[in-house]
């Protein structure tokens, strides 16, 4: 079936809707015959768009697979066949998950999901604002002791957090910052903050100060120049690095492992104390994965809206000199 | 808006000349002090969070410090290179280290082919296929690591694992019921390397993407004026184009797959025999709290390893930047 709708979209597309690269075509070949595709390029077409279906399927499948289990009564999940569609869906496995602690003296999802949302909150607030104005300074002024800072922030980003995760233990117990939002959030920050400095950088030196400087000359002061005219050009870049630093908050695992306890626990944890046969010896599965399908949805939602930003923000930020 | 306004604004504002009136010089003095101003916040919590701990961990992995020392109070003693003596001739932290530099080697090639394949299929795809296929990677790419595990570990489950089915199905047989990939530290790599293949295709195949679109087309049909061939277009003309953005993506691979911490353990948790199947992050990790001394020297051997392969990450880049 889907290579008769692929051999459609092959001769519908041929021409013009195809990929912009490594397809080009000289202007006199436009004639009207080679419009109509030749067998060789029907055939191409179907194996490409074939490839591009295995492609979906693999991509796709684990996240069907979770949600489909999420919606699946526990009696039908522990059997030796599994059933590929929720056929007698139930809500029971997402009511558990909501409910329940993750374990004796584990939090539950509401209290993991509320902890998320602020840490997560609080990072992404202050480490726009730090390396905003780190990322200015780099972009904007020469100064003596520039290039020592791009070294340590270039540096910064190849260390390994958990190659220091006991040293880093060591200082928020001495802090008595153990098992807070506050200790979490600033080890979160440290570990974002280099590389929004980095992306935000290039996204500054790609709005030409000279737009600043024309501004100037129709009677702006240099920061109203910078506030009018450079500011609302960085949106984008503001997007695409409060979303990296969105998702490493959101997924974050070891540390928040290490430091949080309790009724304190992030998500990740959480859903780690609640997959753990350890305590009660019977998994609820189903509860599992209405408990992954909670935590992950949130972020492809998000991944899925703002997706063109992203890799384009990515390759602009890392390339641009 | 006179040309000699413009003139005198930019050669303010091109201050890597060396200023020479003393108008100029006392502008670059507050441009400096600007500048620290600036960056003042960051270089606090850069400073406190990741230089000092770093400093720390380095003097601490000269010590024989453990929590011992820290809930007494009393100091602990100097003990030179012992700590890091013991980690290569007594503990398991060389085949630890190998394993996981193995597996980097693996997952990174296999992350760089499988991304790089997916961005050239996307390319020569229709407007609709391309926008399906970038949906599944983007569900693929959003998934956390650990929701990710705990799926594929379902999905690859010992009693009511689809894949178990699946095989037995095709198979016709009985045979796999009951198999247990984790088990067995090479399949259990398999399932590993099954899971972050997965996750990280996306990233490298949407930036690869993204860094094709920035070709210019018109030099592309110059090329194939000339009569370039796809394969010799793609290597002078595409790949050069591609080779900035490949850099970056494969060192923040090699980085990223170095350090792989989550799957590791989760499937570890699973099923896995921890001591056959730790790598870099899992071994650090379940040495636990308390050696501190220990536990600092693995720290700093992976800090060196890591600086080391991204140090020519680092050189270009400040080469980029000299402009």
């Amino acid at each position: 079936m889907s290579t008769n709708v692929s051999t459609q979209l092959g001769t519908i597309g041929v021409d013009d809707v195809l990929g912009e690269v490594g397809d080009t075509k000289t202007p006199k070949r436009r004639s009207i015959e080679a419009r109509r595709p030749s067998a060789k390029k029907v055939a191409t077409r179907t194996l490409l768009n074939i490839a591009a279906a295995i492609v979906f399927f693999c991509s796709i499948f684990p996240v069907y697979w979770m949600v489909n289990m999420s919606f699946t009564p526990n009696k039908a999940i522990i059997s030796r066949t599994p059933s590929f569609l929720p056929l007698n869906s139930t809500l029971n496995n997402y009511i558990t998950a909501w409910n329940r602690e993750a374990a004796p003296g584990q939090t539950d999802f509401p209290h993991a999901l509320l902890a998320t949302v602020i840490v997560t909150v609080g990072v992404l607030v202050v480490t726009l604002l730090f390396a905003f104005l780190a990322s200015v300074a780099v972009a904007r002024f020469h100064f003596r002791g520039r290039r020592g800072f791009i070294i340590a922030v270039l540096i910064v980003q190849m260390i390994p957090g958990e190659a220091m995760m006991f040293t880093i233990y060591g200082m928020i117990d001495d802090w008595r910052l153990m098992n807070t939002l506050l200790g979490l959030g600033i080890v979160y920050t440290s570990t974002v903050i280099a590389f929004t400095i980095w992306t935000l950088r290039g996204f500054v030196a790609g709005v030409p100060a000279e737009l600043e400087e024309a501004a100037m000359i129709d009677g702006c002061t240099k920061s109203q120049a910078f506030w009018r005219v450079t500011f609302p050009l960085l949106a984008p870049g503001l997007v695409a690095t409060s979303i990296f630093a969105f998702i490493q908050c959101w997924n974050e695992f070891l540390m928040a492992l290490l430091l949080m306890k309790g009724y304190n626990l992030t998500l990740m944890p959480w859903l780690n104390a609640f997959q753990s046969t350890s305590v009660s010896g019977a998994v609820n599965w189903g509860a599992v994965m209405a408990g992954s399908t909670l935590i992950a949805v949130p972020v492809m939602i998000f991944f899925l809206i703002v997706q063109g930003r992203m890799s384009g923000g990515l390759v602009a930020g890392a390339v641009k000199g | 808006m006179t040309a000699t306004a413009v003139d005198t604004a930019s050669t303010t504002g091109r201050s890597a000349d060396l200023p020479r009136t003393p108008r100029e010089k006392s502008r670059a003095r507050r441009d400096a002090r600007s500048a620290w101003t600036l960056l003042g916040p960051s270089l606090i919590i850069l400073g406190v969070m990741i230089g000092y701990p770093a400093v720390i961990m380095v003097v601490q992995s000269f010590t024989d410090y453990t929590v011992k020392n820290k809930v007494l109070g009393t100091p602990a003693n100097f003990v030179w290179f012992e700590n890091y003596i013991a980690l290569f001739s007594e503990s398991d932290f060389p085949a630890v280290l190998m394993r996981s530099l193995g597996l980097m080697v693996v997952l990174t090639v296999l992350n760089m082919l499988v991304g790089t394949l997916v961005a050239i299929l996307m390319t020569r795809l229709s407007r609709a296929w391309r926008i399906t296929v970038s949906v599944g990677l983007l569900l693929a790419w959003a998934m956390p690591a650990l929701t990710a595990t705990v799926v594929w570990g379902w999905i690859f489950d010992t009693q009511y694992g689809v894949v178990n089915w699946v095989l037995n199905t095709i198979t016709g047989t009985s045979d796999w019921t009951n198999h247990s990939w984790l088990l067995n530290p090479w399949s259990f790599y398999l399932v590993l390397t099954i899971i972050v293949v997965w996750q990280s295709v996306p990233f490298v195949a949407f930036t690869t993407y993204a860094a094709l679109g920035q070709v210019p087309g018109e030099v592309l049909e110059a090329a194939s004026l000339d009569g370039a061939t796809g394969v010799k277009r793609f290597y002078l003309v595409v790949f050069p184009y591609l080779r900035s953005v490949l850099t970056v993506v494969l060192v923040l691979q090699i980085i990223w797959n170095l350090r792989i911490f989550t799957q590791v353990y989760a499937l570890q948790s699973r099923g896995g025999i921890a001591a056959e199947t730790n790598v870099l992050g899992t071994y650090l990790f379940r040495q636990g709290v308390g050696e501190f001394g220990a536990t600092s020297a693995i720290g700093v051997v992976m800090v060196i390893l890591l600086l080391a392969l991204s140090w020519g990450y680092v050189r270009t880049t400040l080469k980029e930047e000299e402009l």
